[in-house]
Parts: C-alpha cells; structure tokens; sequence
C-alpha cells in the first residue's frame, strides 16, 4: 500500500491505459463476439454464419436462434463430453495433488543450492514442448510401445496391455503435463512456513502424521487450492492430450469443440459449446481469481 | 519426510523418462521406436533439410521473440498498477483480466479471439489476413497474465522504503521506477521474458485458430506429423528443444548460483 | 504535477521563519475515519534535536511520513523554514530522511547510493566527488565507499545511511526509529555518536522513537505521543522530573503512583506547602507544590530512587511509611526493591524503591523485613487526575 506513491502520478490513467486497453479489446471484448456467434446459424460462406440482427428499413431486427443450444441439448454426445471432461479432470487433479504435495514438500524442506535446483528440475520439463512431451507417450503406451515390449520380454504379460486411447491414458497425459502447475503454488507456500510452528507441534506432543494433518496441510491450503484450479480448469478444456492420447470413445468437450470447428466448419455450435463451458466454468474462475489475488496480498 | 524425498525422486523419474526415452530413440537408425537397431544422425539430418519444419520453426522463434518483448512491457505496467496503485475505477475488471487468462481453457481463446478477428475484419476491415500478426496478438494475450503474476509477487517482495527513500533523495516517480524499481526487479523481468517466449513457442492450439492459410507454426506442423504416427523426426526435434532447454537453463542456474553472494546481499539489505 | 513556485510565498514574519526550522501546524490525519494523528502543533528551533516519543500505533511515524512527504495531512499546515510545504512533493521538499530499514540501494555501491540525491539535483560531477568525500569521512566509512550495503554490518549500513540523508545538505533530517535494526550493546555506542554527528552538521532534527532511553540519550527535547495526540513536550529532564499526565509518568522510567486529595492552604498566599490525604498511603503527604489548579483530586507522583529506604523504625510526622519487603531484584548497578504497605482501607500496595548495592548489603535487607520509607517533599510532583 503506498497510497502516496501512487497519488503522484497525476496522469495515472495513462499508465494504466496500455494493458487495460489490450486486455479489454484483445481478452474481454472476444467473449462478446463468441456469445454473438452462439445465436448466429451457420452457413457456407465467409465467414461461415449469419447475422443475428439487422439494421434495415424497419429498423432493428432479430435474427438469432437458440437453436445452437437446443441442438447440444438434444444430441447425448455432448452432455457425454460435458460430462466426461469433469470426471476426468477432476480425477487427474486429485491424483496431481497426491503426486505433487510430497514432492513440493520435500523440494520445500532441502537447503540451497540443491532446494532451487530441484525447483528447476521440475519446472523445466515444463518448459519444453507440451505438445512433444505428450507425444513421448504414445511411442511409451502403444500396444506394440516400449512399455509392453519390455513388459512381455521379462515375461510379465504375454500379449500388450491396452493401455494408449484409454481413459487410463488420459489420466497419466493430465498428470504428467500438468504436474509442475500443482507443485508450484503448493511449494511457495510451504516454502514460506514458519518451520518452527512444526517444531512447536513436535514439542507439543503431536506425532508427525498429526503435525502434518494439523499443522502444515491447513497452512499450505491457499497453494492446494489454487493448484488444484490451475489444474483442473484449464484440464476441462483440454485438447492435445484427449486427442493424441484418448480413444474414440473417451469424448473430451475441448476435443468436440475443435472438431465441430474445425472439421465440421460449423462455427455457432462450436460458439454454443465454449459457451456453455465457461458458464460452468466461470464458477471456479471466480474462486480462483480471488484466491491468487489473496495470495498475492500475502505476500507483501 | 523420507517418503516425500522418495516420492521426489520417482516424480522426477516420471517427468524425465519419457523425455530420455525420446532423445535416445533419436538416434535410432530404425524408423521403429521400440527396437534399438544402431546410432545414427540420419535423423537430424532429414530435419534440417525439411524446409517446411524450419520454416515453421524461424516463423516460431519471430514470433516468440516479439511476444516475449511485449508481454514484459504490458506485464510490468500491469503488475506495477496491481501492486502500487491501490485502488482504481475498474480495479476488479483489470485484476480479473489478468488472472483469467492462466486457468482459461485453450480452445474458448483461440476460438473467441477468432471470432473477433473475423468480426473485427468485417466492421473495420482490421486484420485484412491472418497470420504472424494475429498470432502475436493471441500470444501476447494470454502471456500477459503469466509475466504479471511473476513481475508482481517480485515486485511485493521489495522493500517499499527503497522507492520512498529515492523519492525523499529528489528523484521524480518516473525516474525513482527507472534508476531503483526496474533495477531491481529485472531478474523477473528476465524470467517473465523466457516464460513468454517458451509459452509462445509452445502453443498450438491458439494458434490454430487464428492463424490464417500460409502461416504455421512449428507446433503446427508437429501436430500434423503426429497425427500420422510416431516419427523418429519428431523425436530429434525434440531433442534439439530438450537439449536447449536444459544448457540454457543450467546455465541460468549456475550464474545464479555464482551471484547468490549478490542475491543475499539483497535479502539482507531488504531485510 | 503541483506547482512549488506559488508555495514560495512566505507568510509568517521574517523573525518566526528564522527562528522556527519547522512548524507543525494543527496537522491531523485520518485514515478511513480514524484519527492516526489529532489536531497536533509543534515548533522546533533551528539546529535541534528533537524527538517523537510513543508506543507502537501512537501515531509518530504517521506524523513523520507527512514531514516527508509520503502521507499528506487531513488538515493543517507545515511549514519548513517559514514556507509551507503542503504542496510539494517528496523529492522537492528540503528534507532527508534516514529509513528504518536504512532502505540502501542494494544495487549500488556505499558512493552511489550517498551520490544519489546529489545526482538528482544535477551538481557537477566533481562537487558531487567532493561532497560525498566530506560526508563519508563525516561518518568515517571512507574505506567502504567501493562496497555494496550487502556486504557492510547493520552499523555500518546505519553509517551510510546517515551520509545520505545529510549530503544534500537538508534544512530538516528526519530519523525513523534510528535504532530500531541495531542490537543493545552497539545501540548505547551509536546513539551518542550518531547524535555527536549531527550536532557537528547543525542540521535540525526530528526522530521517531519508541525507547525512552534512545529518545533521552539523544534529543534536546522530546514529544510524548499517545493515539495521535502530544502528551507533553519538553527537555528530557523536564519530562522525567515534572510529568504532567500518569500516562507521561508510567510511560518514562518506572514511578509509584498514589491516588490523593490536595488541600491548599489559601489564606497563605500560595506560600505554605500543599498537604495531600491519600487513601493508598498510610500518611500525609506534604509536598512543596503551591499552584492551587491541583486542589482536588489528583496523584502523588515518586521516582524510585527518591524514596530513602531506613531499617530504623523511627516514625516521623509526614511523608513516612512503614512496611515489609516484599521482593528484591538484583540489577546489578542498584536494586529494586519491593515494599508492601498497608493503606488505611485495609488493602496492600507494592511500591519501588532503588536501592544501592552497598546500602543493601549496609543493611542487610531480607524479604518480610519490616522497613521505613520516606521522602522530601521537594521528590513529590502532582499529576492531576484525568476527569474520568
């Protein structure tokens, strides 16, 4: 809070102008757009949709149908994605959480150089291509991959574990991309706590299982949670990992979505279907936005 | 405590195999990935003489670069506004613009922006094509958030009375935020500029959908090969990534790790 | 921008702006409807060291930010050598202050950081080489000019940030907690150099304190803040002798404190010495004040160590107690010891007396010993009792 600081710039505006203006037109003016096209039908032309009013000699018309939206009612194979993209990202959140928090508490615990370097060697997958790395699984996964070729030369299995187009596969693509984004928020904050607070736990009596269950856990829940909606809101709308790593029957929404778009060309449905995701998901965003800015004031 | 070390390191493990996997498979002579034949380089070759692969990759590396430069100066405006401003009209509209874009799903922003693109083409007849332009603009969109976050937890770390104490020395605010604030916050600033640009050549769902015809990206391009299997070409791409990643960023670690007598001197001066 | 060339009016007569460094005007400054600073006026004499004294939240850092410039008054004027600064920012006000934090520029060097508010008022490149020469031989850190902050001890960091703060040479130095980031022992060494220094300088002075001792060492005059209201202000000797509230008293060294009655005799003229009947204390209290405002109920105030402590029981007519000790503490120099009484309403009150060693071992004192306590009239100074 430096009320003064901020006071002095008797032309703030125009500092603050630059990125409000880019988000405005570049970020929130698109939503306007993408609910404008929900309502258009689509056509073969370009762009391929129509309009939703119109300003002739009668003035303003109306135009727009909701019939997108029936139509996503109307056929199961989209509540069946709606569905399934929940259900999977919540479930690879989970298993994220298990995964990361011994990891970032163990990170969290090391001195420096090594806590820092193994900050690194967990960040730094991620700075590679997402894209390359889900695509290493699938040479691992696949029926004649490394896994089952080592698996049925030490004798284990004798024919291929069908492990690639698989919720399975979905599961580990979630986990394995998204892992670092769980670890991150988790470690700050456990970084951060006081050690002698656990000290005083031990000191107290408590054994280390409860010092964990009442002690460090509650105190590292704003990083457990905002991992977990780093995790799972963007894992809702996944699109790279359902559609290299998921079969045909595992229907991701993000995945549906693309198709609709891309290969059915059919820009109001795909419109109607972000539509109705970010209503759903608009719900988490909200408590996320809240939780990172108070994680930010925190840190002052 | 033991278990979460052991837990560290068979994290560690599942992050790195299939990457090991990747790297030594690319110097297979085989096309197959499961059967080790004999060393070979055939592979990189074949990469460097694909022209449309490199040049997807040049047009990546542009575009990179440029989002990586503007995501830095709108995040440090960004994030100085957050963190020094305190309250403004529109204050929760601006904080949410910027937090949005870290959780929000790939597919609704390219599609969305698309759709403005297309919008915006018809109204004022701005963007007349889609392609490189576009791109930057989608990337820097949602870049912005990422550089943010990084720049302002940086920028909250920071004694205030620095600031205060140049002011009370006769520095104007304009100078106070050139000579003392952005000194200090450049490793962020450093940091927020390679997150950009790796989230930048990273993205191939975004650009997708706002790219026009003529203009792929290296993501572009390796989605498509992908889609028609496993390719030892691929694999030696990714080498190449994996392999600059990792000199660049041990590098950055060591220089870290050799200017920590400066790091600690900072944190004892903030106290 | 606001603009300082109308500020340059100077409206008080010539002879108030000589000799007043600063004015504080009737400043207040309310945050969210809560006063951190209320109604407070203070004039500080050219060259003096004076000092801002109170408990955590009393509102002396609120009221020395506002010198600075970092927090702008509710209401009110302060004026700097006769001209009001309201108006002007902090980097156009001639006032330099030394941080808590000492808040040095880690990214450059002892020189760099002493030059940098030199730098910004564009004086040649060579003045600029001679001044912050000057000023480090000042504070004797010449040898470290090459240095970074992070690689000096908290004393010599407080050295460097003494030299820039003086080298712009302001009419008004501020201090904010100067001591606060130093341990004990090199406190006691640093606030006698530290105030030798800029008596040297003759720059005026205010500082921010909440340790008495630092306040006392230092300043030619103290301020004795409480929620954003001055208490009392005067030399440290006035202050420690003759203060005017219990909370002034409580709050500098340690006091007994009695709840009484004062009757003046006012046939007499204001000659004849005041009586008082307390009800904490089993005997007149005779006291040499003659001011008559103190008539009515108040308290008697004593220092420790003007109490004598006698094992001879020998009473005597006023200003003499009897009772048992209740509890000795060693504290090296001298002895605090405990003495219970017995008041007249049938209750017990502990009261402090100092004790030199060697009257300790003198007497031979024990805990239960029943003793005599007395006192010189001249000791008792009266507090009047805050209308409740």
């Amino acid at each position: 809070m430096k009320p003064l600081f901020a006071h002095l710039f008797a032309n703030r505006f125009w500092v603050i102008a630059p990125p409000y203006v880019w988000m405005l037109v570049f970020f929130a003016l698109p939503f306007a757009f993408i609910l404008k096209i929900s309502f258009a039908e689509s056509l073969i032309a370009m762009p391929p949709y129509s309009d939703i009013w119109s300003w002739a000699d009668d003035g303003f018309q109306w135009l727009g149908s909701i019939n997108n939206y029936l139509f996503l009612l109307d056929d199961d194979l989209y509540y069946t994605a709606y569905f399934n993209s929940v259900r999977l990202a919540l479930v690879a959140t989970l298993v994220c959480l298990v995964v990361a928090y011994p990891m970032a508490y163990a990170i969290s615990r090391l001195d420096e150089p090594y806590r820092s370097l193994f900050l690194l060697l967990v960040i730094l997958p991620s700075w590679t291509s997402f894209l390359i790395r889900i695509y290493a699984w699938i040479g691992l996964l696949k029926n004649n991959g490394l896994i089952n070729h080592a698996l049925m030369s030490l004798g284990l299995i004798d024919e291929p574990l069908v492990m690639l187009h698989s919720d399975f596969a979905i599961y580990l693509g979630i986990v394995y991309g998204y892992l670092p984004f769980m670890i991150l928020p988790i470690y700050t904050n456990l970084v951060k706590l006081d050690h002698s607070l656990v000290e005083a736990g031990y000191d107290l009596g408590a054994r280390p299982w409860k010092v964990f269950v009442t002690i460090i856990f509650p105190l590292s829940m704003s990083g457990v949670v905002a991992g977990c909606f780093l995790v799972f809101i963007p894992a809702v709308g996944e699109f790279v990992i359902p559609d290299l790593l998921g079969g045909p029957d595992t229907l991701m929404i993000g995945k549906v979505l693309w198709q609709e778009f891309f290969v059915n060309r059919d820009w109001p449905v795909a419109s109607a279907i972000a539509v109705v995701m970010l209503s759903f998901l608009i719900i988490p965003i909200y408590f996320y936005r809240r939780i990172e800015m108070q994680r930010l004031e925190a840190n002052k | 405590m033991r278990a979460a070390r052991v837990m560290l390191v068979a994290g560690l493990v599942f992050l790195y195999f299939p990457l090991l996997v990747l790297i030594i498979y690319s110097f297979n002579e085989s096309r197959l990935v499961t059967i080790w034949t004999e060393f070979s380089v055939k592979w990189y070759i074949e990469l460097l003489q694909d022209e449309q692969l490199m040049g997807a990759f040049f047009l990546s590396l542009q575009i990179a670069c440029a989002t990586a430069f503007m995501a830095v100066l709108l995040g440090t405006i960004a994030a100085y506004v957050l963190v020094n401003f305190g309250r403004f009209p529109g204050q929760t509209l601006f904080s949410s613009m910027i937090v949005a874009p870290l959780v929000m799903p790939e597919v609704i922003t390219g599609l969305s922006l698309l759709l403005l693109f297309v919008g915006l083409s018809e109204l004022l007849g701005w963007p007349a094509s889609r392609g490189a332009m576009t791109i930057w603009i989608a990337h820097v969109t949602f870049s912005v958030a990422f550089v943010t976050i990084i720049i302002s937890s940086r920028l909250r770390e920071m004694d205030g009375s620095l600031e205060e104490a140049a002011m009370d020395l006769g520095a104007t605010p304009l100078k106070v935020f050139f000579v003392i604030t952005l000194p200090l916050i450049m490793p962020a600033l450093v940091s927020g500029w390679l997150l950009a640009f790796t989230l930048s050549l990273d993205d191939l769902v975004i650009a997708s959908f706002v790219s026009g015809p003529g203009a792929s990206t290296l993501p572009m391009v390796i989605y498509s090969s992908v889609r028609l299997g496993v390719s030892p070409k691929i694999n030696a791409l990714a080498t190449i990534f994996v392999g600059m990643i990792l000199v660049g960023s041990f590098l950055v670690w060591w220089t870290m790790q050799r200017w920590q007598v400066y790091a600690t001197d900072k944190k004892a001066a903030e106290g | 921008m606001p603009n300082s060339d109308a500020q340059t009016v100077i409206e008080t007569p010539a002879d108030v702006a000589d000799r007043y460094a600063l004015e504080i005007i009737n400043v207040s400054k309310h945050f969210d409807d809560v006063a951190a600073v209320n109604q407070v006026s203070l004039s500080i004499d050219k060259g003096e060291i004076f000092a801002l004294l109170g408990g955590s939240g009393c509102g002396k850092t609120t009221l020395l930010r506002m010198l600075a410039g970092f927090e702008t008054p509710s209401a009110g004027d302060i004026k700097i050598n006769g001209v009001s600064v309201l108006h002007s920012p902090p980097y156009q006000r001639p006032v330099n202050m030394m941080f808590q934090s000492y808040a040095l520029f880690p990214h450059m060097t002892v020189e760099q950081n002493v030059a940098f508010g030199l730098k910004q008022d564009r004086m040649p490149k060579a003045e600029i080489e001679v001044r912050v020469t000057e000023v480090l031989e000042l504070v004797q850190m010449t040898r470290f000019r090459r240095r970074k902050p992070g690689q000096l001890s908290g004393g010599q960091q407080q050295r460097v940030a003494l030299a820039r703060s003086l080298a712009k040479k302001p009419a008004l130095l501020l201090l904010d907690e100067p001591m606060g980031a130093l341990d004990k022992k090199l406190r006691m060494q640093m606030q006698l150099e530290l105030a030798n220094i800029i008596e040297s300088v003759g720059v005026t002075c205010v500082m921010v304190t909440h340790d008495q001792e630092e306040a006392m060492t230092m300043a030619d005059r103290i301020a004795i803040m409480d929620q954003g209201e001055i208490m009392q202000v005067g030399a440290p000797r006035q202050i420690y002798e003759f203060p005017n509230s219990k909370l002034t008293a409580e709050f500098i060294g340690s006091i007994n404190l009695f709840e009484a009655v004062a009757a003046f005799d006012v046939a007499s003229g204001g000659a004849a010495p005041c009586r008082l009947e307390c009800a904490e204390l089993p005997c007149t209290v005779v006291s040499n004040e003659t001011d008559s405002r103190f008539a009515g109920p108040c308290y008697v105030a004593l220092r420790p160590e003007k109490i004598s402590l006698e094992t001879s029981l020998e009473p005597a007519d006023n200003n003499w107690v009897r009772g048992k000790i209740d509890d000795i503490a060693y504290l090296g120099s001298h002895n605090v010891v405990h003495v219970r009484l017995e008041t007249p309403a049938g209750k017990t009150k502990i009261v402090q007396v100092h004790v030199s060693n060697f009257a300790r071992h003198a007497k031979s004192l024990d805990f239960e010993q029943a003793v005599a306590l007395s006192w010189e009239p001249e000791a008792v100074v009266l507090i009047k009792a805050e209308a409740a």
